[in-house]
């Protein structure tokens, strides 16, 4: 690209003879005129629009702007509160002792919990089930690059763990795979759903990116040393399925960009009624006590927009709204301050 | 040192180099080392190396290390393949010079040998119309008299034929000898003189001749000159290769750095500041944070045992991730544009000249933006201000004023019944018109004679004694000169010439005269140099007035005279003369002695007075400048009156009422002291009433840079218009170097050799191929046919370059800041871990390829058209201040980049956040924000678009979105499908529609409301331009310049003394 630029500069269309001939006589010739080639782009002559920031253009620009964006501000808005949202924050109300992170760090206790919430308004299906984690860091420096790309794709790649510190091999030298903190990490609260006391299936089939499945995680890969190291961070694998259809493992790796962040757990693929009881047993096994972060469980539906968000609305209507009463505003001040435009009086040469 | 050149000596050959002429700067071997050392000279290439380097550490590297290395290499590649190509250009005209056929011959027999294959000693045997391979003395020639014309043009530009000379000592030798001689050239190293050559030659036996000849200037042949009107010539090879005299002088000019550039490197070194402290802070609160708070990120398994350094890791990782701050992409974006830029100058048709058909150069395709910025232009006059074409018009003899009704002697009734009824006074004084001088007269096939000159003076004045029936017929090589006077033949032999440097102002010949016997001395020179030298009693007070008066109308006079010499005086002289035209130190002075001794008591024969018209538009041009509020000052070799003259007719100083001259000058030191400390003060005083000038001449100059500088300083600071006569080069380039010290911005333009140094100690040197040949034209950054492109160059070319890389520069500094600032921004919500959000690919192409482009479209933009510039060229204070490129105006871009990097940052991370925070999404949507904002600022920024912008611009932008779905295609970038995810949600396109409103709605709304309510002149002009419609074109500016300046030629002729006297009422002293 730039190179294509560079010569272009180099025969810039202007062709000329040598600038100091050696044959002086050479120029009394009437024939040979060194005269450079006339064309509009070499003498900077080219047809050029030149738009001024008059009032008319800027008011109209401004209350266009304002016209437009009121009403998708509106519809974006209208979307968002479309969109029936359950959160429900667990962390805290799912261990009934007060050392918390001891309760959590301790295999042997039963951490199962029940959570019921009741719906407000009629869901459509497919209803998106998230957990959502508060002040996880996934977006950290040393967590986000932990992690063998090569390691998940190709059948040959699994000794690639060198960018899996502190994870990469176990303590005889053998790769995990798959390697690195990120997978390590991996989330293992379980719910299960019932609505009205019925069971109702999560379907955890394809919660994660098909170009993922297919491009990402290889298909003849099966997990081994996971978890196998003294200490254990998240879920396990099942070593007998390969990557490609670990879901659960995909979303994970997916990493977020911000320390709050919804993770897809499943969808339920059932409408559910306003009113209707939603009881969620929680297998509680997650740890985000010993820093202080937060987890809850959300059911949500979906609208063109995606979830539920009111910012994109509010700042439609907030800009909207500005770019109304600018223009309005300068509308005024064109009419009480009459500026005559291109005054050459304008002109003061003081340096 | 000397060094002895042994004549067709082969057992010599080894000690001298041979004559292989390089001018490349690399070889094959050494290109690349010296080529990347030369660049790692430059501190931005260094602290990008340092950059990339710290990249190859994992550990803290935030991205992969291609994202420094992948554009520092392209970089480096694209200014490599430049200077390669540069140097491969060079080394193949080098090549086809090195491989020419050359006779040279050896042990008497003639061989053609490649001319690389020349040693010192060879004898050299060329042709017509050759090339001179490398430095000859002249042994023999074709002409039986030993001469030879030589066409010096490629050494020094003069255009004229100059007359070469075989030593006394060869003269008698047959062809057949000049191939067998041996013998001593002692000749001083080499050196770049091309005007000086003190040697000495012995020849060996069998030519028996032991005694010591010298050789001067006139006896060689130089390299790169070509041999004319002789049918062959042979000398032995002194220099070669590239110790020739043209290739000693061949020098690598300093590049030099425009006030622009000086303005971004300090910038670059603020940002550079601003990053390190960014760097240190943000690392301090990093590991702070990392060990308050990350150390209880289970999930970050930070080990308990840390190596020694790894509180600089994070610190170091800031460090990588701000070092795009400083936009590694500016440099070779900024010599794009410059390159551009000196194209446009190249290529302006308005800038050629079809009289002499040449178009504008520039040579120095670095420094167009100072052209935007000059402060001072410091002219030549001869050859710049006026046409250099030298009219005979008026004369004095004896009492008469011949030409004086009529303005032309040549139609001067009493003038012609003088040479017919050959008045003795008149008929001395045309013949010294006709002879004393170094013309060649050439006869060609139709027996019409021309005059090959060295000075235009000298053609002007042979012409119009050949129009007054005193033709110079012949000159041949035994020194007869053949002079026709109304048909009778009269026959002189020169025998002696007394050369003309710019110390004697004179210049004499001795010629017998063939006739009856009688030795004469025929001189002319400058009145001062004359009439001190005139023989006692004679009455020089009526000559003196007569130069007075002929330098009011701006005439240059000459003094011609004459003196009578006794055979003896002569013979005793002339011995004395050749002695010291035979010493090898101190030759100059020892001549100019011996000269001075016989040029005593000369007989004055009259004044000649030349006319040197004003070149086309030079008083219209002026007048723009000097409105544009660029200073003008005239330094010239002239006389005081004559300069002043020009001065007025070309609108350089105003006539008293509105002006007021203050003229330095006095007796003694004290005096000129005196004088330069009232001009300082009625300076002071009445600057703001009137247009004041100063004129001061070279020995005034002298004596305050010796005493007073200080005050001088602060004269030259407040005079907006001085004129300098009788300069030396030195001096010339003196006060350059004064302006430039007191933090001017000077522009030097001259035509000749003697403006040279001025030209190259300028900011900006311009030269104008003129007359005078082409050498200023070569020292300078510009050249151009006539005085009056100036104004284009100025106002049209150099302003637009300002403004341009003034953008440029802001622009690029916007968008790197932008990019880092969403990094810094990012980094608080990723733990102060020196994460980046964009990933690596995007890092590299958003410098190089997203961003590059649409900027370098600003290279077509126009704020303001042509013609309005040439109509209001007040408009230049803008780029000559700086406005546009300032601290102020850089604390906008910041500012502006800081509101941008908040706006896109702010929106992405709210429109993506809870679910859709994914990564890689994040960063594309921050990315294309960037980009979408990018192309909305250049497009505000722009005040003309043309096609080429508008297809870049948002070519730029379908081509990002093209890229980066061909990237999404890629399953092994992270990236993988990523675009596609997003340029199917509705949400993304409304959250770019939000960024680009949110960023640029209160831009938009600033700029109008400045537009409107607080215009700048640029502002003003544009909405005039606007209303208007129709600007005036630029042809109708210019006024008829002929009628304009008829108008003045004859105002002032009527009011000679009235306009002039009151004009210097206020000097010290009037001479």
């Amino acid at each position: 690209f730039i190179f294509d630029f560079f010569n272009a500069r180099l025969h810039f269309g202007c062709s000329r003879m040598q600038m100091y001939p050696l044959e002086m006589e050479g120029n009394s010739n009437p024939k040979t005129t060194n005269k450079p080639k006339y064309s509009k782009f070499t003498q900077q002559e080219l047809p050029a629009c030149k738009p001024l920031l008059t009032p008319e253009i800027v008011i109209a620009a401004f209350a266009l702007i304002g016209a437009l964006f009121v009403p998708i501000g509106l519809a974006s808005l209208h979307a968002s509160r479309q969109v029936v949202e359950l959160v429900h924050r667990y962390d805290a109300s799912c261990v009934p002792v007060d050392d918390k992170v001891g309760f959590i760090q301790n295999s042997r206790t039963d951490k199962t919990c029940t959570v019921t919430m009741t719906v407000p308004k009629y869901m459509k299906s497919p209803i998106h089930v998230y957990y959502l984690i508060d002040g996880f860091y996934q977006n950290h420096r040393r967590y986000v690059r932990s992690r063998s790309d090569k390691q998940l794709r190709y059948k040959s790649a699994a000794h690639l763990t060198s960018d899996c510190v502190p994870e990469g091999d176990t303590a005889d030298h053998a790769p995990i795979v798959p390697c690195g903190l990120v997978a390590w990490s991996l989330f293992n609260d379980t719910y299960t759903v019932r609505v009205n006391g019925v069971v109702t299936q999560v379907n955890k089939k394809d919660i994660a990116w098909k170009s993922d499945k297919n491009n990402k995680f290889g298909k003849n890969i099966y997990p081994s040393n996971f978890q196998k190291g003294r200490l254990i961070g998240g879920a396990t694998l099942n070593e007998s399925i390969p990557l490609s259809e670990q879901e659960d493992l995909i979303v994970w790796m997916r990493t977020a960009a911000l320390p709050t962040f919804r993770k897809l757990y499943g969808r339920i693929e059932k409408d559910i009624n306003a009113n209707d009881n939603v009881t969620v047993v929680i297998q509680n096994n997650y740890n985000t006590y010993s820093f202080g972060g937060s987890k809850a469980l959300v059911l949500s539906t979906a609208s063109w927009i995606g979830g539920k968000n009111n910012f994109i609305g509010i700042a439609y209507l907030t800009i909207g709204g500005l770019c109304l009463s600018l223009a309005m505003g300068f509308l005024v001040l064109y009419m009480v301050k009459r500026r005559n435009f291109g005054d050459p009086s304008n002109l003061s040469w003081n340096r | 040192m000397q060094r002895f050149v042994y004549i067709n000596d082969e057992s010599c050959r080894d000690s001298y180099r041979d004559n292989r002429v390089s001018n490349t700067k690399y070889t094959l071997w050494n290109f690349l080392p010296k080529n990347l050392l030369e660049q790692f000279r430059r501190f931005m290439n260094q602290y990008f190396l340092l950059i990339a380097c710290l990249q190859l550490w994992p550990t803290i590297t935030p991205v992969s290390p291609a994202t420094t290395w992948g554009p520092l290499a392209i970089i480096f590649i694209v200014s490599a393949s430049k200077e390669a190509w540069d140097d491969y250009n060079r080394y193949l005209s080098d090549k086809k010079v090195n491989e020419r056929r050359i006779w040279v011959v050896k042990d008497g027999i003639r061989r053609q040998i490649k001319a690389r294959g020349i040693h010192v000693g060879n004898i050299v045997w060329l042709h017509e119309n050759d090339e001179i391979p490398c430095d000859l003395v002249l042994i023999g020639t074709s002409d039986p008299q030993g001469i030879c014309y030589v066409e010096t043009a490629a050494l020094d530009g003069e255009t004229d034929l100059k007359t070469r000379i075989i030593p006394s000592i060869c003269a008698d030798l047959s062809s057949e000898q000049l191939g067998k001689i041996k013998g001593v050239v002692e000749c001083p190293n080499p050196d770049n003189d091309i005007r000086r050559f003190d040697a000495n030659m012995r020849l060996f036996p069998p030519i028996i001749d032991n005694e010591k000849c010298p050789l001067t200037i006139n006896n060689t042949l130089l390299q790169s000159c070509y041999l004319r009107y002789t049918e062959w010539a042979c000398g032995v090879a002194i220099y070669t290769g590239n110790e020739t005299k043209s290739g000693m002088s061949r020098g690598t000019a300093e590049p030099k750095l425009t006030a622009a550039d000086s303005m971004i490197d300090k910038l670059t070194v603020a940002i550079f500041i601003f990053q390190i402290a960014v760097v240190l802070l943000l690392g301090l609160a990093g590991n702070i944070w990392k060990d308050s708070h990350g150390c209880k990120l289970w999930y970050l398994m930070y080990p308990a045992e840390r190596p020694w350094y790894d509180f600089l890791v994070i610190p170091l990782r800031f460090e990588l991730l701000c070092s795009i701050m400083i936009p590694i992409s500016i440099k070779v974006t900024l010599d794009l544009a410059k390159g551009v830029y000196a194209k446009f100058i190249d290529c302006d048709d308005q800038m050629f000249d079809p009289e002499t058909n040449t178009p504008a150069h520039s040579a120095n395709t670095a420094i167009s933006e100072d052209l935007g910025q000059v402060e001072y232009i410091l002219s030549d006059k001869t050859g710049t201000l006026t046409e250099n074409r030298m009219i005979f018009r008026r004369c004095y003899i004896s009492g008469v004023l011949y030409g004086d009704k009529t303005g032309d002697a040549l139609k001067d009734a009493r003038l012609l019944n003088a040479v017919s009824s050959k008045d003795p006074d008149v008929v001395k004084f045309l013949m010294v018109m006709a002879l004393c001088n170094t013309v060649v007269p050439i006869k060609s096939n139709d027996g019409t004679i021309s005059y090959k000159a060295q000075s235009q003076d000298e053609e002007a004045l042979v012409n119009a004694a050949s129009n007054l029936n005193m033709l110079l017929t012949s000159k041949d090589s035994s020194g007869i000169a053949e002079i026709c006077f109304n048909g009778s033949k009269f026959y002189y032999e020169v025998l002696d010439v007394l050369e003309f440097t710019s110390d004697r102002k004179r210049m004499s010949i001795v010629v017998k005269e063939v006739k009856s016997g009688k030795f004469l001395l025929l001189t002319k020179g400058a009145d001062e140099a004359i009439f001190p030298r005139s023989c006692p009693g004679e009455q020089t007070k009526t000559y003196l007035e007569a130069v007075e008066m002929y330098s009011h109308l701006g005439l240059r006079t000459l003094c011609l005279g004459c003196r009578d010499l006794e055979e003896d005086e002569y013979k005793e002289w002339s011995k004395k003369f050749q002695d010291a035209s035979c010493s090898l130190d101190n030759r100059e002075h020892k001549i100019a002695e011996v000269c001075n001794s016989l040029e005593q008591g000369i007989h004055i024969l009259g004044i000649t007075a030349i006319e040197d018209r004003l070149q086309d538009g030079v008083p219209e041009t002026i007048k723009l400048l000097r409105k544009a509020g660029i200073n003008v000052w005239m330094l010239t070799g002239d006389k005081q009156t004559t300069a002043i003259q020009i001065g007025l007719l070309c609108n350089l100083i105003t006539p008293e009422s509105k002006g007021q001259l203050l003229s330095i000058n006095g007796k003694t030191e004290d005096d000129i002291l005196q004088s330069l400390e009232r001009a300082l003060t009625i300076m002071k005083t009445a600057l703001e009433r009137k247009d004041l000038a100063f004129v001061l001449d070279g020995w005034a100059l002298e004596i305050i840079l010796k005493r007073s500088l200080e005050s001088f300083t602060k004269l030259a600071m407040m005079s907006r218009t001085a004129i300098c006569c009788r300069m030396t080069p030195l001096q010339k380039a003196q006060l350059v170097g004064i302006l430039k010290s007191s933090g001017s911005l000077t522009l030097a333009i001259g035509d000749g050799g003697n403006d040279v140094r001025m030209i190259q100690e300028a900011n900006v040197g311009v030269g104008i191929s003129g007359r005078e040949g082409l050498q200023a034209a070569r020292a300078a950054d510009y050249s151009i046919g006539k005085f009056k492109f100036l104004r284009r160059l100025i106002l049209v070319h150099g302003r637009y370059s300002y403004n341009r890389t003034a953008f440029i520069s802001q622009y690029s500094f916007y968008k790197s800041l932008l990019i880092c600032f969403i990094q810094i921004l990012f980094s608080f919500s990723s733990g102060l871990s020196g994460t980046s959000i964009f990933n690596s690919i995007s890092l590299m192409a958003y410098n190089v390829f997203y961003t590059s482009l649409p900027v370098m479209t600003i290279i077509f933009d126009k704020d303001i058209s042509e013609a309005t510039v040439l109509r209001y060229p007040q408009i230049l204070l803008y780029s000559q201040a700086g406005r546009l490129l300032n601290r102020s105006t850089f604390a906008e871009w910041f500012g502006r980049s800081l509101y941008h990097a908040f706006v896109v940052f702010l929106i992405t991370i709210n429109a993506y956040a809870d679910e859709k925070s994914d990564m890689e999404e994040l960063s594309m949507v921050a990315l294309s924000g960037c980009i979408w904002l990018q192309a909305f600022v250049v497009t505000l920024d722009t005040n003309s678009f043309t096609c080429p912008q508008i297809t870049l611009i948002w070519g730029n932008f379908v081509a990002f979105y093209m890229i980066n779905l061909i990237l999404s295609a890629v399953p092994t970038l992270q990236m993988h499908t990523v675009m596609w995810h997003l340029c199917n949600q509705p949400s993304y396109w409304i959250t770019m529609a939000l960024i680009v409103a949110a960023g640029m709605g209160p831009v938009l709304a600033l700029r109008y409301l400045r537009n409107v309510y607080r215009p700048s002149a640029i502002d003003v002009l544009q909405q005039i331009e606007q209303t208007d419609g129709h600007a005036q074109a630029p042809g109708n500016l210019e006024s008829s310049t002929g009628t304009y300046l008829d108008y003045l030629l004859t105002d002032l002729r009527r009011n000679k003394s009235s306009i002039h006297q009151p004009l210097l009422s206020d000097s010290a002293s009037s001479r």
